[in-house]
């Protein structure tokens, strides 16, 4: 299958904007053709749902404040399934309770965005504090093998661009995408440049084929919506390619999960997006994402200052993992550094690619991390001056 | 007179996969009738339904759009659904421990707000899928698989919760009366807002088995027996009404 891809005026004043990373979400689903929205408060992505229900209010689209956090994921499916494009957005808790939709969402193939501005975990944990904890969960969450598409932005800028093209990627994989953010990049303001028009993707909506298989192991199956004639059996359980429950079926099953899995991991080259800054004569790495690559290329510019040959690698896809360009590096350099929000959820990712040593920087006390302590880790680490 | 409800039925159905005995047939009758009696176009319409047993009474067997979603959260998808489309005709059919015990909040939020459904809650006071188990609607005192001792604590009376929380049309039937709750889903289905109807609907394997009421054709008798119309019990002293069951139109 594939879905066109046209481009679109946004409906609001282009140009440079001052904006919060939440503003800027916001903004470029409006500008994405996002036209259903559901959620519930939490902190610290509520300014997304506020900014939502202001200009949907304006343009006329559809917005609802739902009771929690799996109502409002429950209720952007089913909008979906009539037609709309939806979003929610959420943090580490809501985030949770999402679980159980999000894999029906992942097993329907019901294209969606989820925005998770991630704060300091686990539990309420620090509620306005930037955090890094929910990468696994992101990929692991729910139950199940299951495809999802997770990036993870590092600047107001990619706020904007990523959600555009999370729902571009969300229609074309039928699958849901999540934009990973932190809250200090949800909370940070800066310049954006809106642009004057976005990349908006559309659904092939044919209703005279199979919507939930397709001849090729990882293939894309047609998504009829509510109303167009294809008397729709949608289910989570387990179903043949015209969604009939077949959940005593072995074939029916490996055939279903397997074709959700390739789906996605068989499209790396087109889904992942990596960026390498100062690598070209790097003995050194380091491998980082979201808010803390910033750091991470500050404490690079430092460490060059100083001599020491290192680099950075940047992840802009944290799902499905870039494995390609982390094994690439690992061949090139003696040394990767991963810096990160968490206890090592990305480090243990680049360790299963990596052939060279990899170690972790891990700071879990709900501020973002300093340039200065990963330079002067980076230095401990590779023993420099002295190797 | 025997109707043909066929069109409301999805071609290459095998058999019933409901146990002998089983309400939930009947209840699928009586949707397909009342969609007749509404005038409703399977173009338009759509059909929401959670986990259990009776959320398997329009998935597969309804001939239109059907969205068989998590245990609990029908009202949730059907939200957005009925938000996005208003012109649709959204109907939800699932069971008690669905709509009411796990999926109970949406079901009192999307009362609140009025959401322009209809709602047809087969109630049979079990867990009939998971094996039996008390359910929010159990009678006190029944014995299920996880009260061998009997039901130490009191049901839900699911018409008072959502007529309080704000539906617009709310009534209660038996299967053993199928006429009136066809009529009653189409008067839901015609009125403006949130529309409840439950449906009382035994369960002869899981619920019965355990009850004395194992025998399908002496659970219809128990349950006919049982019923008392809503102006007959208001009349009733207090005492004499435990064990009706009161059906009638609540909020109409
Ligand atoms: S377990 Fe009970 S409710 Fe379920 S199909 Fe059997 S009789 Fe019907």
């Amino acid at each position: 299958m594939s879905v066109p891809v046209t481009t679109a005026p946004v409906p609001f004043e282009p140009g440079p904007r001052y904006l919060s990373g939440n503003e800027a979400a916001a903004d470029a689903a409006v500008a994405a053709g996002c036209d259903f929205y559901a959620g519930y408060p939490i902190t610290p992505s509520s300014e997304i749902m506020e900014r939502i229900a202001a200009r949907f209010a304006e343009l006329g689209r559809v917005f609802v404040q739902m009771e929690d956090e799996i109502a409002s994921i429950g209720a952007v499916i089913g909008a979906v399934w009539a037609g709309a494009k939806g979003m929610t957005a959420t943090s580490g808790p809501g985030f949770s309770l999402m679980m159980e939709a999000l894999g029906y969402a992942a097993f329907t193939e019901t294209p969606l965005v989820i925005v998770d501005v991630q704060r300091a975990g686990p539990c309420t944990g620090q509620a306005t504090r930037p955090g890094a904890g929910d990468v696994q969960q992101a990929r692991w969450g729910s139950h199940g093998d299951y495809p999802v598409i997770a990036l993870s932005p590092w600047s107001v800028q990619e706020m904007f661009d990523l959600t555009v093209r999370a729902f571009e990627l969300a229609e074309r994989y039928r699958v849901p995408v999540i934009l990973l953010a932190e809250e200090a990049v949800g909370h940070l303001r800066e310049r954006v440049d809106v642009p004057a028009e976005v990349a908006v993707a559309g659904r092939d909506r044919d209703p005279s084929g199979p919507p939930f298989g397709t001849d090729e192991p990882q293939g894309v199956p047609p998504m009829p919506c509510f109303g167009d004639g294809a008397d729709l059996l949608v289910t989570g359980s387990t179903h043949d390619p015209w969604g009939w429950r077949r959940t005593e079926d072995p074939e029916v099953h490996e055939r279903l999960v397997t074709r959700l899995h390739r789906k996605v991991w068989d499209r790396r080259p087109e889904i992942c997006r990596t960026e390498g800054y100062l690598l070209d004569d790097a003995r050194f790495a380091l491998v980082a994402y979201g808010f803390t690559a910033r750091s991470a290329l500050a404490a690079v510019r430092r460490l060059r200052a100083e001599g020491v040959p290192v680099g950075l690698l940047r992840l802009q896809t944290l799902w499905p993992f870039p494995a390609e360009e982390v094994a690439a590096l690992a061949r090139r350099v003696a040394w990767i550094g991963v810096p990160e929000m968490n206890l090592g959820q990305v480090q243990g990712e680049v360790r299963k690619e990596a052939r060279c040593p990899v170690d972790g920087l891990h700071q879990v006390n709900g501020e973002v991390i300093d340039p200065r302590r990963i330079a002067a880790w980076v230095k401990e680490a590779v023993q420099w001056p002295g190797i | 007179m025997a109707r043909d409800l066929s069109h409301w039925l999805r071609e290459g159905l095998g058999a019933t996969p409901f146990c002998p005995g089983c309400g939930h047939g009947i209840l699928l009758g009586a949707v397909c009738r009342a969609l007749d009696l509404a005038g409703v176009e399977r173009e338009r319409l759509l059909v929401v339904s959670g986990i259990g047993c009776a959320a398997w009474i329009p998935s597969p067997h309804l001939r239109a759009d059907t969205l068989h979603t998590l245990h609990g959260r029908a009202l949730a998808f059907a939200t957005g659904a009925k938000l996005y489309r208003p012109d649709r005709v959204t109907l939800v059919v699932s069971g008690d421990g669905d709509l009411a015990s796990i999926g109970g909040n949406h079901l009192i939020h999307a009362a609140r707000r009025d959401l322009d459904v209809t709602v047809v809650c087969a109630n049979n006071s079990i867990y009939g899928m998971t094996g039996g188990q008390v359910a929010a609607t159990t009678p006190r005192g029944a014995r299920t698989a996880t009260t061998p001792a009997g039901n130490p604590h009191r049901p839900f009376d699911l018409c008072r919760l959502v007529a309080a929380a704000g539906a617009s049309y709310v009534a209660r039937y038996a299967v053993v009366q199928p006429d009136r709750v066809a009529r009653a889903v189409a008067r839901g289905i015609a009125t403006p807002g949130f529309a409840f109807v439950e449906v009382v609907s035994p369960c002869p394997t899981q619920y019965g088995r355990r009850n004395d009421e194992a025998d399908p054709a002496r659970a219809l008798a128990a349950l006919r027996e049982r019923l008392i119309g809503r102006e007959e019990a208001e009349a009733l002293p207090a005492g004499e009404r435990a064990g009706r069951i009161v059906v009638g139109e609540f909020v109409a």
